[in-house]
């Protein structure tokens, strides 16, 4: 394991590249393989997930998904327990069960229902308690935007759920449909989000990238605190100036501050 | 001769009218004064009334050329457009002239109605709720909490000022995506896309809208 954080801790951002920044020295090619993922959202992807939305009805695709989801629950709790995330852990372990048998084997999430939502955790997530760096920003080919840390952590999550080692090989195979409904489900249900980023912003990498380090730094930070009482003071200091010159310093940055 | 329920409803409009008066006079004669700075309650306040707005256009029903319409009232109404739209422009904003400030902020508004109100529709059956507000550095952050059909709860959070003369947010945070941010990247690569020529950016912006 600990060479497992010594492989996520790669590429060392420069010392001058805060936590607010984009650290992105493979752009050259990510773009390209962003050119990839594009075209192939607008020939396969899309083109999928409209029909899987226009066939499916609304039910059964909530139906998929939620099946989907419950059977990677297990793989959620490992990490849970790895970070030595109780209460994540526990309300997890308790979503998978109330799933399984009320929610007749995952296709009802009746656990929502009594107000319980999943919390989210991958490999990727345990990396970062366990210390490891971020790392450079990725586009993996199919995947989409990720960063060195979670690029190994989806690595790893292929072996983090107990299920895939009990399911018997057709089983699997479901599972693994099940998933691919979901993605193309959901790909139909945002589409508009989608293709207002992948296909209709003046630099789709940039927004891309954007959005996810973002999102995926929200999560991970879990509450915007920490986030708020650092960049706040730098840019008290570094005054307005710096605010303007680069646009990724501060997120939180004073628009007032002139 | 009146009858008493006319004079009645005659007295209590003079009421009303006088009352409006002194608080307008107040109001104006207050206004500048500390008493009556923005506080917590107020950024609340503010975010209330937006996330009502926004609730009544996705439950009204009405065609997207009207809810796009209604979202650019929303907009321009609570929240500061030249401020965000000035950010947006980034340093660029230092070699506009004021035609072309004045001409970005206008299209600008356009946009982001219809580009956030395209999300918007995503919220429809769905509804915000405002958590609570506090103060961060000069401004106020107030936190909603968005809860969409078929979807687990997510974070809205809106900055408030009143820097602008106003009470006003001039930023929202939807899962930590910062608007101003992706804004000022996505104005930022248009302007890029053209040679850095503001003009063109507009008239290309104004086509989106």
């Amino acid at each position: 394991m600990a060479a497992v954080v010594g492989l996520a801790a790669c590429t060392a951002p420069d010392p001058s590249v805060t936590r607010g920044e984009i650290f992105d020295p493979y752009e050259e090619s990510n773009r390209k393989t962003h050119e990839f993922n594009r075209a192939l959202d607008k020939a396969l992807v899309r083109p999928a997930g409209n029909a899987y939305g226009g066939v499916i009805p609304q039910g059964m695709q909530e139906n998929v998904g939620n099946f989907a989801e419950n059977l990677s629950a297990p793989g959620m709790i490992t990490n849970n327990v790895l970070q030595g995330d109780a209460r994540g852990g526990a309300i997890n372990l308790f979503r998978f069960l109330i799933n399984s048998t009320f929610g007749f084997g995952g296709i009802i999430d009746a656990a929502t229902e009594f107000g319980v939502n999943v919390e989210y955790t991958d490999f990727g997530e345990t990396l970062h308690v366990w210390g490891a760096r971020e790392g450079a920003y990725i586009e993996l080919p199919i995947l989409g935007p990720s960063t060195e840390r979670d690029a190994l952590g989806k690595a790893v999550d292929l072996f983090t759920n107990p299920l895939t080692y009990v399911l018997s090989g057709s089983d699997r195979r479901y599972s693994r449909a099940a998933g691919v409904a979901k993605r193309l489900g959901e790909r139909n249900r945002y589409g508009d989000t989608v293709d207002s980023v992948l296909h209709e912003s003046a630099d789709s990498y940039a927004q891309a990238r954007l959005i996810y380090l973002q999102s995926r730094r929200f999560d991970l930070g879990g509450d915007m605190d920490a986030l708020y009482a650092d960049p706040y003071a730098k840019s008290a200091d570094a005054g307005a100036e710096n605010a303007y010159e680069d646009p990724y310093a501060d997120p939180y940055a004073d628009p007032y501050a002139e | 001769m009146p009858t008493h329920t006319q004079i009645h409803t005659l007295n209590s409009f003079n009421r009303r009218a006088t009352l409006g008066l002194i608080a307008g006079a107040l109001g104006v004669a207050v206004r500048p004064g500390a008493a009556w700075a923005l506080d917590a309650e107020r950024a609340k306040v503010l975010v209330d009334k937006v996330v009502a707005d926004i609730n009544a256009v996705i439950s009204s029903g009405r065609s997207e050329a009207q809810m796009f319409r209604d979202f650019e009232r929303i907009f321009a109404k609570y929240a500061d457009v030249p401020t965000i739209a000035r950010y947006a422009l980034g340093v660029d904003a230092r070699r506009a002239s004021a035609r072309q400030l004045s001409e970005f902020t206008e299209v600008f508004a356009r946009y982001m109605a219809v580009k956030y109100g395209k999300r918007f529709r995503e919220f429809i059956g769905g509804r915000i709720e405002v958590d609570r507000a506090r103060k961060v550095k000069s401004f106020y952050e107030v936190r909603t909490t968005a809860h969409l059909r078929g979807e687990a709860p997510f974070a809205v959070t809106f900055l408030v000022s009143d820097r602008s003369g106003a009470d006003k947010f001039f930023n929202m945070f939807i899962e930590g995506i910062n608007m101003l941010l992706t804004e000022r990247s996505e104005i930022g690569a248009m302007l890029d896309a053209r040679g850095g020529d503001i003009d063109r950016m507009i008239a290309d912006l104004r086509k989106v809208g």
